[in-house]
């Protein structure tokens, strides 16, 4: 939608996986600054030691954990998921009223009083963020809000605040310069690979691993924005409408021409009475 | 009392089959009326990973298209000339009309704020298929109820309405056809977006195209489906004739569909295509079944020309359809462990919508003039300016020297 904006100076996270030591404070802080209700877990229901399960309509962030060997040692690591407010995120591309919108303060916001309910952004989106109210008669959706209330207010995000090591905030351009520079000057400690500087084309929020991406959990996705996808088709709509339109228009006033040349050629044959006016 | 004696006195005259239908549109409103009552997570088996389910992949994705026969009759008959098929024109706008009008029903039960829907009206948002498509079938649905206003304005009796009707029949074909191309296409649209989600038989950038080419031959097929069954169960005139003619342009639609598809599989998709055996096989069971096989078949004139056989290719074409919409919106996003399946009230819901539909349109061809409409008997090409219907016989007589003089066009 908005793919020849510039980013560079929209709010981004950068998150430092390496430095997370999985205290979960993110999540603690993200369901008190949004009021979110706990969930009754148990452990090792889901797939590891992470806990709940999965992201829903009452957790917005949530620590992934991953068990691997270094040197004959177990060792944890860690993969934060939550909302990753891209540039051109597919939810605002897709949502027939617009209940979505990426601010020019970085977060990706969701207008509640908007939403049909059509869950196309759920559809949409290649993080798989936006989640149902299943348990109500009239659900909305509900997603990480970037902390869009405290963003506005010049405060930072509550898992940002809350997080003692891992997470920086700050505009894009600048946290990528901080990702690049923490690579360079460890090499050894950090994969080569921003993540989130292209995917989807391009998100607000930016991480940094030791482990390969996809064993931590990140999903692979395109680079392209995605919008960019139906975007290609949708911008072919008013011109396949004229041209359908215009073309079925042009083809039956030339067959009704024929057939009334035709019809009169009979008549004049027949001499009779030419009684009507005929029409297109 | 005595309008609900007189409602009860004709439903217990109806056949058993038709009380059958009342009793699952009955069951079915129930199970939507559940639905609103206690929400969408208890009452289906939707949830964060499978957030559409039966009602979008059906209700809508699927019903859009087997509702195409309106639009493309409508053009067939209207635009191309080809006049003698307007006999099956008006069952076909019946039907596409209840099907719109089923689509919204369903659409309107799927949403989680029915009571927001007319939101898309106020907030446009042009980017958004969905926005595209609802846009398109409320303008597509009035389209319909005009054209449908016609036979219920002829079993009343309402004359003014009927030749201002006649007055705007030919743009009504016209932007049918044209708002339908766009809708049609944009549900594939939808699918776009799915990028890394739909698998990879069906995710290309020309699904919109092969949407729109698929929906023309199912729509098609539909009417064949719905003519031989109206003739018959319903006593409705035998139109195998003129099916002959939808057999001729079927293969056709078919064979440009069977490029388009080999196009997009082979030079614009990416693979892998075969880590999935289960949606290869869906895969190759849509296109060998649902398509080349009936497109071969309605190439031989004794399938073209024989009435068991036309059912039967026009079937397996249906079947294609359905098979393919329920493999991009639903079977092939099921790329993971998880499995959807729809819950005992969605189901309900969609067989009732279904049973709606029959239901429906046995009802209109009962009460309205949609199968007498025979065109030979008025010239529906020249609107009448105010004083010739009435004169009966003197209209039907210039009528006839005016279809004598059409020639009834040879089919191609």
């Amino acid at each position: 939608m908005s793919s020849a904006k510039d980013f560079s100076k929209t709010n981004a996270f950068l998150i430092d996986m390496t430095r997370c030591t999985g205290c979960r404070g993110c999540q603690v802080a993200c369901k008190q600054w949004n009021e979110l209700e706990a969930e009754k877990t148990e452990f090792f229901t889901g797939e590891g030691y992470q806990n709940p399960p999965a992201m829903s309509e009452y957790t917005f962030t949530r620590i992934k954990f991953r068990d691997y060997e270094k040197n004959g040692q177990n060792e944890f690591a860690f993969y934060k998921e939550m909302c990753m407010h891209c540039n051109d995120p597919a939810c605002a591309s897709v949502c027939p009223v617009g209940a979505f919108e990426k601010t020019t303060e970085g977060p990706v916001i969701y207008k509640a009083d908007r939403c049909i309910g059509c869950r196309f952004c759920m559809i949409a989106c290649p993080f798989g963020v936006p989640k149902y109210e299943w348990s109500k008669a009239l659900p909305l959706v509900k997603k990480c809000t970037g902390c869009y209330s405290r963003i506005k207010e010049g405060f930072q995000p509550a898992c940002a605040t809350t997080c003692a090591t891992a997470i920086t905030y700050g505009p894009r351009n600048k946290m990528i310069t901080e990702a690049e520079r923490r690579i360079a000057a460890r090499p050894d400690r950090y994969l080569s690979k921003i993540y989130g500087k292209d995917e989807a084309g391009g998100t607000g929020v930016l991480y940094l691993t030791a482990l390969p991406f996809n064993e931590l959990g990140f999903k692979p996705v395109t680079m392209r924005a995605l919008p960019s996808f139906t975007w290609q088709a949708l911008r072919l709509v008013p011109g396949i409408f004229l041209t359908v339109g215009g073309g079925l228009s042009a083809i039956s006033w030339i067959n009704h021409r024929k057939d009334r040349l035709r019809a009169e050629k009979a008549q004049q044959a027949e001499a009779t009475e030419p009684g009507k006016e005929e029409q297109q | 009392m005595t309008a609900a004696k007189f409602v009860i006195s004709e439903i217990k005259s109806y056949h058993r089959f038709v009380q059958a239908l009342i009793a699952l549109v009955v069951v079915g409103v129930i199970a939507s009326m559940a639905r609103f009552a206690l929400g969408l997570g208890v009452t289906t088996n939707l949830n964060d990973t499978f957030p559409w389910g039966l009602w979008i992949s059906f209700d809508v994705v699927t019903a859009v298209p087997l509702a195409a026969g309106a639009f493309t009759l409508g053009a067939i008959v209207h635009v191309f000339h080809i006049k003698k098929l307007e006999p099956l024109v008006r069952p076909a706008i019946v039907t596409g009309f209840l099907g719109y009008s089923l689509v919204t029903i369903g659409l309107v039960l799927d949403l989680g704020q029915p009571h927001k829907g007319w939101h898309v009206l106020r907030y446009w948002n042009v980017h958004s298929p969905m926005f595209e498509v609802s846009m398109c079938v409320m303008a597509y649905t009035t389209v319909l109820f005009l054209e449908f206003l016609s036979p219920v304005a002829e079993r009343f009796g309402w004359h003014i309405p009927l030749r201002l009707l006649r007055w705007i029949e030919m743009p009504l074909v016209i932007a049918a056809a044209a708002i339908s191309t766009l809708h049609q296409s944009s549900l594939g649209t939808f699918f776009l977006i799915a990028v890394d989600k739909l698998h990879n038989l069906w995710y290309n950038p020309l699904l919109p195209l092969l949407f729109w080419i698929s929906a023309i031959a199912a729509g098609l097929s539909i009417i064949i489906l719905e003519a031989t069954a109206s003739h018959k169960w319903m006593g409705q005139p035998n139109e195998s004739e003129l099916l002959e003619t939808l057999c001729k342009i079927l293969p056709w639609v078919l064979g440009v569909y069977i490029s388009v598809k080999a196009f997009s599989l082979f030079a614009l998709a990416e693979g892998p295509f075969f880590d999935h055996p289960k949606l290869l096989a869906s895969f190759l069971v849509e296109v060998g079944i649902g398509v080349l096989l009936p497109f071969l078949m309605l190439l031989s004139p004794k399938v073209r020309t024989t009435g068991r056989l036309q059912v039967i290719a026009a079937g397996l074409v249906v079947f294609g359809l359905v098979l393919n919409r329920f493999n991009v919106s639903m079977f092939g996003m099921m790329l993971g462990d998880e499995i959807y399946l729809p819950s005992i009230i969605e189901s309900l819901v969609t067989v009732g919508i279904i049973a709606a539909h029959i239901l429906f349109f046995v009802l209109v061809a009962k009460y309205f003039p949609i199968f007498e409409h025979h065109p030979e008997t008025v010239d529906y090409s020249i609107p009448d300016h105010f004083h010739k219907i009435d004169g009966a016989s003197h209209t039907k007589a210039e009528a006839k020297t005016a279809a004598g003089g059409k020639a009834i066009p040879e089919s191609h």
